[in-house]
This record gives C-alpha cells, sequence and structure tokens, in this order.
C-alpha cells in the first residue's frame, strides 16, 4: 500500500479513493471499448463491423446459396419513406452483390438521416462484408427529394454451413440536430 | 475535540455535527426507517391500484413513478442505510475500536443522504412528474424519452453514490486498522467480515453506476450517443453497464443481513456458529461471482449463444456459496438449546424464506426458462422474498437483538413476536401468489391486469397491507421501549449472545473502548 | 411452548405444501392460473419441463433442509431441558455439501443446454415476420418474395370504458388487439424484432417466445406451434405510459385458412389502393374516422378530445386552423414530443378519415371533408 499520511486509516482510505476513482474511469475507458470490440468480434445486436471491407480476389462459392433479405424501417420521428428496391436476393459466398435502397424526404425542408444496420442472425454478422454502404456516412436530403442509396457486399466463403438465410436491416435515423455537432463515442 | 470524555453535546448540534458513531449509526437508522414508511407508502399505492382490474386510483405515467420511486427508496433509501447505520453502531463495538477510523467523513455521509432524498422526493411535483423508467432505468425510455426531472435524478444517484462509497471506505478503514490487539481477522464477528466484503463490493461498483448515469447525462444534455443507436452507440451497452453495478449491488444488500443471520441464530442455539471458515470463504466466493453474473438479468436481449452459457453456468455456482451458509445456519441450530425470542424468530423466518427465495434464484438463473419467466411476477416475488425477507427480517432481527443494548431498556416481547407473526403472514400472502400470477404469464411493471389474474392480485393486495401495518407495530414498539422499556442493567442481554459488544455496560455509553479491550487468544472467534 | 413450535413449523411449512400444489395441478396439462404453461410448441414442452425438473428438486431439498431444521427446532429447545453441543466445524461435512449440490447443479445444467441450443437454432424456418414495438402498439409485417409485403399495426382493442370500470369488463380484458397475427401452424415461424422508439420485448407464453425490441438493432427468434388456437401474450419490458396496454395476439390457423387470410391481406391493400381513388362522403368519413382516432389518438388526446399526455383536439387551433398544418402533423408527427409521425401507420384512406373526425367531432365543427388522395398529395408534396 502506498503511504500518504502517518495515519494508517488515512492511507487505507486514500487508496480506497484511488480504486473508486479507477472504476469510474473503468467504465469509460474500459468497457465502453470493450463492448464495441466485442460486438464486432460476436456480431451482439447483429452489429456488423463498422469499417469498410476491401475485397480480397476471393474464390466464388457457386455450390452454396444463401438468401439475403432486406428490411428497412424508421426510427420514430423519422419521417422519411426509406425502403429496399429488392427484398430478397439469392448470392453465392464470395461474390460481390448490389443493390440499391431508395430514400425520400418529404419534408419541405432539409434534413439529414443516418442508417444503422444491423443483421441477424446476429453471429453471421461478422461474415457479412459491405464494400460499399450508405450506413458509413450520415446522409443529407434537401426538403422533397430523392436520393438512390447504393449498397454492395460479398458473404464471407468462411459463412459457418448452416446459416442458409442473413437478415439486413436498416433503421433510419433523423440525425439532422446530430449532424454538425460531433458525434460521439465511436 | 475538548468534550471527549463527557456524554453527547445538547441541541440539534450533536446531531448535526457529531462524529460519534453511535450517533451517526442511530440518524442512520431513523432516517432508513422513514425511507421505509416512505417506499412503503408507495408500494401501498401500487397495491391499492393492482387490488382489482381497472384503472381506479392513478394514472398509468403516476403508476410508472410508484414503482420507480419504491424501487430506489427502498434500495438506497431504506436497505443500504440501514446496514450502514447498523455496521456504525456495532463494527466499532465488535471489534474493540472507540469509533470509526474517519468520523468527520462518517459525519458528512449520512448528511448528505437527507437533502438528496427530499430532491428525489421532490420530483414527483416536477413538471413531467418523477423518474418512471423503473429503478433500473433503462435507456432510452429513460434518456430520450424520459422528462426533465431525470437530471435531477442523475444527480441524485450521484450524491447516494457518494455517501455509499465513503461509508464503505471507512469502514473498511475501520475494521483494517482499529481492530483491538488480539483480534485477528479469523477472530472477527461474522457481521464484522460481511460488512468488509461488502464495503469492498461497494467501493468497486458504486462508481460504476455513476459510470452509467454519468453517460446518461452526457447523452441527455451533451449530444453524445452511448445509448443511441442514431449515434453509434447501443441501448443494450447500458444494461450492460447498470447489471455491472446492479449484480453485485444485490449482494451487498444481502451480505450484511447473512452477517447479522449469524450472530443472531448461535445467540439463541446457545452454540457456537457452525463452520466460521466456510462462511467467511463462501461470503468472498459469492462476492466474486457477483462480478461475473451481472448478465443473468439480460438474457432475452439477444446476447450470442455462447455469452448466455457462459452466464447461465456462473449464475447456477452461485448456488453452491449460498448453500453452504444455509446448511451451516441449520447445523448451527443442530443441537443446540434453542429459545425463539422475536430475534430468533426473525432470522428463521429469513432462512425459510430467503431460501425459497434462492431456490426461486436458481430456477431463473437457467437461461431456457428464464426466457418464460424474465419480466414477470415471478420475478417480482423472487426478489421481494430475497430483498424484503432476506434483507429487511434480518434487519428487523437486528433491531430488536441489539436495541436492549442501544438503550438500556427491554421491548416488549409478546408485541415483537407479534410483529413477526404478522409480519411473516402478510409477507407470504403478498409475494407467494406472486410466484403464481407470474408463471401463468403476468407481465412486471404494469398497472392493470388482464381478469384470470384478479384473484392472486386481490390476496396480494390484502398481504400487502398487512404486512405494511405490522410496520406500524414495530415503530410503536421501538419507541415505547425507548420512552419507557423497562430498565435492564445486564452486560448480556441474551444469556447465549456472545462478542465483545455484550462486555460493555448496558446501556451502551457514549463512548466505548477508549482503551482496547484483551481479547484471549486462545478463545475462539466471537 | 411445544405448541408454539409446532405452529411455527406448520406454518413455515405452508409455503412448500403450496409449491407441491404446483405439481399436482401442472398433471393436467391445461393452461394453467398457478403454473408456467407448457404452451404449444416442442420448446415450450421442453422449457416447462426443465421448469418442472428444477421446481422438483428445489422443493425435494427444501423438505429435507426445513425437515432437519423443523426437527431441531422441535428436539432442541431449551425448555425440552436439552444441553447444547459444542461442535462448530466439520471438514467432511462441509466438503459433502459443497460438492454434492455441484453434482446437482451439473446434472441441471445439461436439459438446460440442449435447450438453449435448440432455441438459439434459428435457420430454415418458412415464414419470417418482421415485429416491431412502437409506443405503445406493434406492427407485424410479413416478409414475401415477391416485393409486397403484408403489413399492419395491432392496438389495443379494450375500449376506455372497459379500462376505467365505467362498462363491465370482457372476457378477454387487456388480451384483445384489433388486428391479431395469424399464423400457420406446424411451420417454423422466424420473428425479427426489433422497435421504433424505447425498448419493448415481445411475449407469448404459449409460444415459448420473448425477446426484446431495440431500436436500431434486430433480434431473432423462432416459434413452431403444432396446435391451432388464439394465443395472447403482452409486452415485458417497461416501455412508459402504456406499457400495461399493448398486448399481444396471435392467431395459429390452419395452412389453408392461412393461405386465405394472407390473399385476402393483400386483396385489401389492393383495395386500399382503390379506395384512395374515391371519394367519401363526410358521414362516410366520420364513421371510418372515429375508429380510427378509437385505436390511435384516444389514448393521449382522450376519449372526447379533450387532452391528456397529448394536447386537446376539442377546440384546438390545429383541428380548427390550416388543413395542410393539420395534415403535416398528423403525418409526420412533432418531432420531440410523444406525437409521432403517422404517416407510415395509417394508410392515405384512415388518415384521412381520422383528419376528417378531428375537424368536425368533439365540437369542431370545420364541415370540410379530407379525402384520401388529398393526403397522398400532401405526403408527395
Amino acid at each position: 500500500m502506498l503511504r500518504f499520511s502517518d495515519k494508517p486509516a488515512v492511507n487505507t482510505a486514500v487508496n480506497l479513493v484511488a480504486v473508486a476513482v479507477m472504476m469510474f474511469a473503468f467504465v469509460f475507458v474500459v468497457m465502453v471499448p470493450l463492448y464495441n470490440v466485442l460486438c464486432d468480434a460476436l456480431g451482439i445486436n447483429g452489429k456488423p463491423s463498422g469499417q469498410s471491407y476491401t475485397a480480397v480476389a476471393a474464390k466464388v462459392d457457386e455450390s452454396r446459396t444463401v438468401t439475403i433479405q432486406f428490411i428497412a424501417s424508421n426510427n420514430e420521428g423519422m419521417p422519411w419513406e426509406f425502403a429496399p428496391t429488392t427484398t430478397m436476393m439469392e448470392v453465392h459466398p464470395g461474390a460481390v452483390n448490389g443493390t440499391v435502397f431508395q430514400a425520400r424526404n418529404p419534408m419541405p425542408h432539409a434534413m439529414v438521416g443516418q442508417a444503422i444496420p444491423s443483421i441477424s442472425p446476429a453471429r453471421a454478422a461478422p461474415y457479412f462484408h459491405k464494400t460499399e454502404c450508405f450506413c458509413f456516412n450520415q446522409q443529407p436530403l434537401d426538403g422533397e427529394s430523392a436520393a438512390e442509396l447504393p449498397l454492395q457486399f460479398i458473404v464471407d466463403q468462411d459463412l459457418p454451413r448452416d446459416i442458409g438465410t442473413i437478415t439486413l436491416s436498416y433503421t433510419i435515423f433523423d440525425v439532422t440536430d446530430m449532424a454538425g455537432a460531433a458525434v460521439a463515442t465511436r | 475535540m475538548g468534550d471527549h470524555h463527557h456524554g453527547p453535546a445538547k441541541g440539534l448540534g450533536r446531531w448535526l455535527f457529531t462524529t460519534n458513531h453511535k450517533d451517526i449509526g442511530t440518524m442512520y437508522l431513523w432516517f432508513s426507517f422513514c425511507m421505509f414508511i416512505l417506499g412503503g407508502t408507495f408500494a401501498m399505492i401500487i397495491r391499492a391500484e393492482l387490488f382489482q382490474p381497472g384503472m381506479q386510483l392513478v394514472d398509468p405515467e403516476f403508476f410508472n413513478q410508484m414503482t420507480t420511486l419504491h424501487g430506489l427508496v427502498m434500495v438506497f433509501g431504506a436497505i443500504m442505510p440501514s446496514f450502514v447505520g447498523l455496521a456504525n453502531w456495532m463494527i466499532p463495538m465488535m471489534i474493540g475500536a472507540p469509533d470509526m477510523a474517519l468520523p468527520r467523513m462518517n459525519n458528512w455521509s449520512f448528511w448528505i443522504l437527507p437533502p438528496t432524498f427530499l430532491l428525489l422526493a421532490s420530483t414527483l411535483f416536477m413538471e413531467g412528474g418523477a423518474p418512471q423508467a423503473g429503478w433500473t432505468f433503462y435507456a432510452p425510455l429513460s434518456t430520450t424519452y424520459a422528462g426533465p426531472s431525470v437530471t435531477y435524478f442523475i444527480f441524485c444517484i450521484h450524491v447516494l453514490g457518494l455517501s455509499s462509497i465513503m461509508g464503505s471506505i471507512n469502514i473498511i478503514a475501520t475494521v483494517m486498522n482499529m481492530r483491538a490487539p488480539g483480534m485477528t481477522y479469523m477472530k472477527m464477528p461474522l457481521f464484522v467480515w460481511t460488512w468488509l466484503i461488502t464495503a469492498f463490493l461497494l467501493v468497486a461498483v458504486m462508481p460504476v453506476l455513476a459510470g452509467a448515469v454519468t453517460m446518461m447525462l452526457m447523452d441527455v444534455h451533451f449530444g453524445t450517443s452511448f445509448f443511441s443507436a442514431a449515434g453509434g452507440g447501443d441501448p443494450v451497452l447500458f444494461q450492460h453497464v447498470f447489471w455491472f453495478f446492479g449484480h453485485p449491488e444485490v449482494y451487498i444488500i444481502i451480505l450484511p443481513a447473512f452477517g447479522v443471520v449469524s450472530q443472531i441464530i448461535p445467540a439463541f442455539s446457545r452454540k457456537p456458529l457452525f463452520g466460521y471458515d466456510s462462511m467467511v470463504y463462501a461470503t468472498a466466493s459469492i462476492a466474486f461471482l457477483s462480478f461475473i453474473v451481472w448478465a443473468h438479468h439480460m438474457y432475452t436481449v439477444g446476447m450470442p449463444v455462447s455469452g448466455e452459457l457462459f452466464f447461465m453456468y456462473a449464475t447456477m455456482l452461485i448456488a453452491v456459496p449460498t448453500g453452504v451458509k444455509v446448511f451451516n445456519w441449520v447445523t448451527t441450530m443442530w443441537r443446540g438449546a434453542m429459545t425463539f425470542e422475536t430475534p430468533m424468530l426473525f432470522c428463521i423466518g429469513f432462512l425459510v424464506l430467503f431460501t425459497i427465495g434462492g431456490f426461486t434464484g436458481l430456477m431463473l438463473s437457467i437461461a431456457p426458462a428464464d426466457f418464460q419467466y424474465h419480466d414477470s411476477y415471478f420475478v417480482v416475488a423472487h426478489f421481494h422474498y430475497v430483498m424484503v425477507a432476506g434483507a429487511v427480517f434480518s434487519m428487523t432481527a437486528a433491531v430488536y437483538y441489539w436495541l436492549p443494548k442501544w438503550c438500556g431498556r427491554m421491548y416488549n416481547e409478546t408485541m415483537g413476536k407479534t410483529h413477526f407473526w404478522i409480519s411473516f403472514i402478510g409477507f407470504n400472502l403478498t409475494f407467494f401468489p406472486q410466484h403464481f400470477v407470474g408463471l401463468a404469464g403476468m407481465p412486471r411493471r404494469i398497472p392493470d391486469y388482464a381478469l384470470q389474474f384478479a384473484d392472486f392480485n386481490m390476496m396480494s393486495s390484502i398481504g400487502a397491507f398487512i404486512y405494511g401495518a405490522s410496520q406500524i407495530l414495530w415503530l410503536y414498539n421501538v419507541i415505547a421501549t425507548i420512552v419507557a422499556g423497562e430498565k435492564i442493567s445486564d452486560e448480556k442481554v441474551w444469556d447465549g449472545a456472545e462478542g465483545l459488544e455484550w462486555t460493555i455496560p448496558t446501556p451502551a455509553p457514549y463512548h466505548t473502548f477508549e482503551t482496547p479491550p484483551k481479547i484471549d487468544p486462545a478463545h475462539a472467534h466471537s | 411452548m411445544v405448541f408454539k413450535a409446532k405452529r411455527l413449523g406448520m406454518l413455515a411449512l405452508g409455503p412448500v405444501l403450496l409449491l407441491m400444489s404446483v405439481f399436482a395441478m401442472a398433471a393436467g396439462g391445461e393452461v394453467s392460473e398457478v403454473n408456467m404453461s407448457p404452451g404449444v410448441t416442442e420448446v415450450g414442452q421442453k422449457i416447462y419441463d426443465l421448469h418442472m425438473i428444477i421446481l422438483g428438486i428445489s422443493t425435494l431439498i427444501g423438505i429435507v433442509v426445513f425437515g432437519v431444521m423443523f426437527y431441531s427446532i422441535y428436539y432442541h429447545r431449551k425448555s425440552r431441558g436439552v444441553t447444547p453441543a459444542t461442535f462448530h466445524e466439520s471438514t467432511k461435512v462441509e466438503i459433502a455439501w459443497t460438492v454434492v449440490p455441484f453434482f446437482i447443479l451439473l446434472g441441471m445444467a445439461v436439459p438446460a443446454t440442449t435447450t438453449l441450443l435448440e432455441i438459439y437454432d434459428n435457420d430454415n424456418a418458412e415464414l419470417d415476420v418482421v415485429v416491431t414495438g412502437y409506443q405503445w402498439k406493434w406492427k407485424y409485417e410479413y416478409l414475401n418474395e415477391n416485393g409486397e409485403n403484408v403489413s399492419f399495426f395491432s392496438n389495443l382493442r379494450t375500449p376506455q370504458t372497459e379500462i376505467d370500470n365505467s362498462e363491465a369488463k370482457g372476457e378477454h380484458y387487456l388480451l384483445e388487439v384489433d388486428e391479431p397475427l395469424v399464423l400457420p401452424v406446424d411451420t417454423k415461424v422466424r420473428f425479427l424484432v426489433t422497435a421504433n422508439d424505447v425498448i419493448h420485448s415481445w411475449w407469448v407464453p404459449e409460444l415459448a417466445v420473448k425477446r426484446d425490441a431495440i431500436p436500431g438493432f434486430i433480434n431473432e427468434v423462432w416459434t413452431h406451434a403444432t396446435e391451432e388456437g388464439v394465443y395472447r401474450g403482452q409486452c415485458a419490458e417497461l416501455c412508459g405510459r402504456n406499457h400495461g396496454f399493448m398486448p399481444i395476439v396471435v392467431n395459429v390457423v390452419s395452412k389453408d385458412e392461412y393461405g386465405q387470410w394472407l390473399s385476402a391481406k393483400q386483396q385489401e391493400a389492393a383495395e386500399i389502393k382503390e379506395l384512395m381513388a374515391q371519394t367519401f362522403t363526410l358521414d362516410e368519413l366520420m364513421a371510418r374516422g372515429k375508429a380510427v382516432y378509437d385505436t390511435n389518438c384516444l389514448a393521449c388526446h382522450g376519449v372526447n378530445g379533450e387532452g391528456g399526455v397529448g394536447v386537446a383536439i376539442a377546440g384546438s387551433a390545429v383541428a380548427t386552423g390550416d388543413l395542410g398544418q393539420h395534415l403535416d402533423i398528423g403525418i409526420n408527427g412533432v418531432p420531440g414530443t410523444a406525437m409521432q409521425a403517422f404517416g407510415g401507420q395509417l394508410n392515405d384512406v384512415d388518415m384521412a378519415a381520422v383528419i376528417t373526425y378531428q375537424r368536425n367531432a368533439f365540437g369542431n365543427n370545420m364541415g370540410d371533408t379530407i379525402q384520401p388522395i388529398d393526403v397522398y398529395n400532401h405526403k408527395k408534396g
């Protein structure tokens, strides 16, 4: 134990205060980042890895098809019309696939949206690589205008064989107020 | 202080500025009793609304405020401070110390509590009402969707945490540095041991709760997105952080209760506690396990199956040390020479009901079965068996056990026993039927329910009113004892009681053990 | 004292006896008011078995422990003149009661693990339904290979008058909805569970399904009902004011019936499209609008439009003011308040009806009729 004072009780107390401060810091410097790392690694909540994936010259596994479903939903208070153009797709692992989502801002003023992806089953998330995705960026849309949002992805050949269907869901949030202000955490 | 060897100061100043562990202990105990009554009043409102189907008395919004405040006030205002009060009174007397190690901090850690709870209660009258997201206040209901009172609530949690941490630091510093010569760790009374471990738990996890509410504060006011998916955060993260605090918190509440029961059962069995060493080890292992089981509160959030399995196995393991404790208590009674005064009755009540709560806890630990139990009244029944029959019953036992020592007057035994029986019957009538409605599918925290749950809910409400009313008898008995109880002067109030606190005069003088007592090295632990 | 000890024993044994009676009642197999239901799925049966096994083991241990305790309370009383023993430890006994429970737990862990793994096997579902929790209702969307998904909201149907006790409560008080989820029997159905605002939890005990609905994220869970019937559940996670008022009703029907229902649903969607082109009279709109109001608006705006959580509609500046603004609030909500965007929840016909209703009921008397096409045009700008 460190010594701060001649009184042993005061030393004990100071050490314990240090422990308490450390535990407070632990929440921010360990728990939060660790949780995010674990989410990426295990696909907790179906969070696909945050970064864009650089395609490697991979063999396309023609022998196998995986069904990909697309879902789009709006979070509360988000008035955009937001939908996939294709709801279901059969793909081969290793192949590069693309689809397009449509978004339309019916409001008279410009807004900023942010699509948050989530994959089900969650354990498929680490094997679902997006090479291009609108979810990487905030999406501004002028009032009463529409945009096509492209998505390109590769399903990893290492996808466990018992997974036959992957659902990719996007929830679109209104981040107009947040945009510009620093978006914290991660 | 100049008047060190004299009695207490006069007037209000005695209480405001006191650094005496007995005064502070007394204030903690009375404060926690007030909070017990306040939290109990909220419970009565809840049970009155649930007396029959339909919305009769309150609005669903107010109902949610009641469930939230009931939980917060009972956990942070009644149970935790009551055990801190008991620790203040008893730990110095049990280890032969003249006072707590840091008396001035002791005063602060108490006096920041009453204004905090006043503030928390005042949120009821604020625009938008008191917090209403449950005592577990899951985000985003407690952040994005909360009323303006959330900021005050966060402030209250911070101050309560500060108070608990200061109290715990004081207890650890006292136990580690102020033991009388010869009072080795393995000779300490079990109440001191359980509190020492509890205090370490508190120092470790209260800052985590502070971290959780700090993140909430930042999300609400400073534009961060820890718990909002929109900015890259995750509402489930809140639950992980909360329960990383919350599960150890459960043991923070129950471990001192284990300590109390381990003092009282041997006294009335007139036989030493069975398995002292294993009691200490079991307490320590429960404390350790409490850090790796938190996610069993969130089996339904959709964790990976590996996570579910890990938390399920770890949780099931807790049954082992808990079982050891129950077996030890029963074996302590075995071949003793028992009498059944009020403290012993409450301890036996504790033992039976806590064991039932332990069994339902084991059932809840089974993840697949928990998919049906989770967030139903089965859970409500389970944790009230542990919190009320566990913590509150043992606290009641402690008050009856040590009150004669504190004030030099004997309580009314008949009234005490009556209090026990009414409490015991009222408690079971309240919470046993809740197992049934929970299994039959009634979710918790609902202000109104389907017709098939009506009979058991009515039973539950009647039980709650009985249990609530019986506490008035307790209050009367305690006040009557202090004011006009039969005077006693035996150092040992109970013939089977062991420990240093029974070697000092009765009533306990304002200052005790100013010269450390001699502890017989041959004498086993007390 | 003898008498007292006996009484103590009797009372404390009460709970154990009650537990045993649960056991006895469970044998019937029907939906019980005191026990978990095995439900209508294989997984549900397994969970139920697990529940009963652990309850049984716990009860047995309880009987032994309490038996020893009450024997001791009776025989080892001071009033019987016994001399207390002095023993206070026994390594052998203490090791035994650490190790034996460990093995009992191991025995419980095995079936628990296999059941859990089965619950987590979500693959090969024949039907996918997206379940979205809203404050305070559920939305169901059937995923369909060929484009048009069937989607609808499911609201509490119990009238406010039953809740506030001014009318007798019906049989399925608080457990009835305007539009139940319809599922085919003997089919593995996968639910993709998410939420629109706060966390909810979708729980149908008899389908052995409970999964949290988390805004922004998707959770999956499945069921496989083997019996036709109506199964009822509720939201299990506190989600705000009307947490207790967002029930779930699932109709499990034969595959044929399901097929018919689905095509009817698709036809209905087509009809709505047709209705869009139609022009309604004020009376027609008012009648339809009242129904829409009662399920969607009443909880916040009150039976007579007097307000509550939401602002008053009777005499409000919006409902008696500019139509464009009124439509805008109905369709897009008011950000930052409890007023949601109903544009995605109500079809244009219902939206037109409810706006008309609000402008002409509760003493409001604007006299204007809003047609579906007006709503459509407003949405498209």
